[in-house]
């Protein structure tokens, strides 16, 4: 029974890791249709942000804090630059925003190898994260519990914000019908702007989450960015909830397959499972049924 | 009001409208009539900025919004109504109203309150996703969303076009009501001469992208128009 529960919070919280990871390239991705490969390297940014911090403030709790909220920014500044500069220029040219992105990925992951060097680096976790907390008899690392909450605490924020703001009406009407939009005086260069602000911001909170899980180093990214994909392509696109069902269901699914073989072994298997159900069910996890999508 | 003048729009290397001069008096209907294929979604397109004018102008009030995004358009009082009942599906009916109410100040939410005055039916629907509405009450809405934004021109496109007859009549009293009482000005592109002729101060018959026909719309008789857009 005991290994069931171990498995099952191990899994969570892969699952919880695979989430902050894959929400917001749920925004840009799911949302806004763009193939952004340097969301990684959101990410990473996002981790040396919490590295740079703690230099600055020495106490660990109070810079994990503070490293929350400017990872948001450092991501979502650099996707709003990537944004602005490249992608507004390629909307309706998938195949090139992929390559672009990938090279600006290689780009960051450089830039970070010259300010940080090559080798990894670690961020102290405060002393309130240090140690395990029983639950249902399991001891349970209380960063794994903390990465959980924060995850959730992210999704519920941005499914508030996306519900019932102003703003996220805008990106919801301007992901579903650009011309409407417009038309309807919405100016949808300005919403794409945010939307893509916002969406990278996660992954920089995304980041500084992973800095609590191991050290860090530039390629901290291209772990992510294939899981994150699937994720929100398998949740469906252009649905948060779906996201959220797929991160934890691949959480635990290769939680479970990980108890009875290898890490490596439980990758492949997740990866057949995912391409035998996306031939079932191409659209993922949630579609959207309406009379006229338009 | 709204002036387009000698208007040319395109696809890629393809021109569809060649040259075209459209006036809309205020406070006045003003009808495109043509076939399938004439152009007229073009033009009123390119109207609204959804489409680039390659050459020619046009003015919104004497001021010319030849280049301006088409929501920058919409908030100097330019509305307009696509073709095919177009909402957004995904959110309800009140969103799809509160959205335009965001960006309208103050006035938005008595403009709402005017907009279901005027179909008292969206009333009841406004919690249900317009994706689920039939084509009647999409059109409603989508009509109640192009008031909310305060218009002084109102561009609307085949605005009874596939829609069950006993809502065509209320979008047609609707269309009429708000030019008359309102001094809103529309631009109708319309299918349905009579209608058209019946509302339209001035007409315009549109063929291959050029005006073959025009006049006013009391004076010409419906058999008239319809040769003219056999020719």
């Amino acid at each position: 029974m005991d290994a069931v529960i171990s498995q099952t919070f191990a899994g969570l919280s892969l699952g919880s890791v695979l989430l902050l990871a894959a929400l917001g390239l749920a925004l840009t991705f799911g949302q806004m249709g763009v193939i952004n490969m340097a969301h990684g390297e959101f990410m990473m940014a996002g981790a040396y942000t919490a590295f740079a911090v703690q230099k600055v403030v020495s106490d660990a709790g109070l810079s994990l804090l503070v490293s929350l909220l400017i990872g948001f920014l450092v991501g979502g500044l650099l996707g709003l630059l990537l944004e602005v500069t490249l992608i507004s220029r390629m909307y309706t040219r998938p195949l090139d925003t992929l390559l672009v992105t990938f090279g600006v990925a290689l780009v960051l992951q450089q830039l970070a190898r010259d300010i940080f060097g090559a080798p990894n680096v670690d961020v102290r976790a405060p002393a309130w994260l240090s140690g395990a907390v029983p639950i249902l008899g399991v001891d349970v690392p209380k960063t794994r519990v903390f990465i959980l909450g924060l995850s959730i605490a992210c999704v519920v924020a941005l499914s508030l914000v996306l519900k019932l703001t102003p703003l996220g009406r805008r990106i919801r009407a301007t992901v579903q019908n650009r011309d409407l939009a417009e038309t309807s005086g919405i100016s949808t260069r300005a919403t794409d702007r945010l939307t893509f602000f916002i969406g990278s911001g996660v992954a920089g909170i995304a980041g500084v989450a992973l800095t609590l899980l191991g050290s860090i180093g530039p390629t901290l990214g291209t772990n992510y960015i294939v899981d994150a994909f699937l994720v929100v392509v398998v949740g469906g696109i252009g649905q948060l909830k779906g996201a959220v069902i797929a991160a934890f269901a691949l959480g635990l699914l290769q939680a479970t397959i990980e108890y009875s073989s290898t890490a490596s072994i439980a990758k492949v298997l997740v990866f057949v499972v995912i391409v035998a159900f996306l031939q079932v069910r191409p659209q993922g996890i949630v579609s959207v049924r309406t009379r006229s999508l338009a | 009001m709204l002036t387009l003048t000698g208007v040319h729009v395109g696809y890629g290397r393809t021109s569809v409208v060649h040259g075209v001069d459209v006036e809309v008096g205020a406070g006045s209907v003003t009808a495109v009539m043509g076939h399938n294929g004439a152009g007229k979604t073009t033009l009123l397109r390119a109207a609204v900025g959804l489409l680039p004018v390659r050459s020619g102008k046009v003015t919104l009030d004497g001021a010319d919004v030849t280049r301006m995004r088409p929501h920058q358009r919409v908030r100097r009082g330019l509305a307009y109504v696509p073709q095919g009942q177009q909402s957004f599906g995904q959110l309800t009916a009140r969103e799809n109203l509160q959205l335009v109410v965001d960006g309208a100040g103050p006035a938005g939410a008595g403009r709402m309150d005017e907009a279901l005055d005027l179909f008292p039916a969206l009333r009841g629907l406004l919690g249900r996703r317009a994706g689920l509405l039939s084509g009647g009450q999409r059109q409603q809405l989508a009509i109640a969303r192009a008031l909310i934004t305060g218009p002084r021109v109102m561009v609307l496109d085949e605005p009874t076009e596939g829609i069950q007859p006993s809502v065509v009549a209320e979008i047609e009293d609707a269309i009429v009501t708000l030019a008359a009482s309102k001094g809103l000005s529309v631009l109708l592109v319309e299918q349905h001469v009579g209608f058209a002729l019946g509302a339209a101060e001035r007409y315009y018959v549109l063929e291959s992208g050029r005006v073959t026909s025009q006049g006013d719309g009391g004076a010409a008789s419906e058999e008239d128009v319809r040769a003219a857009m056999a020719l």
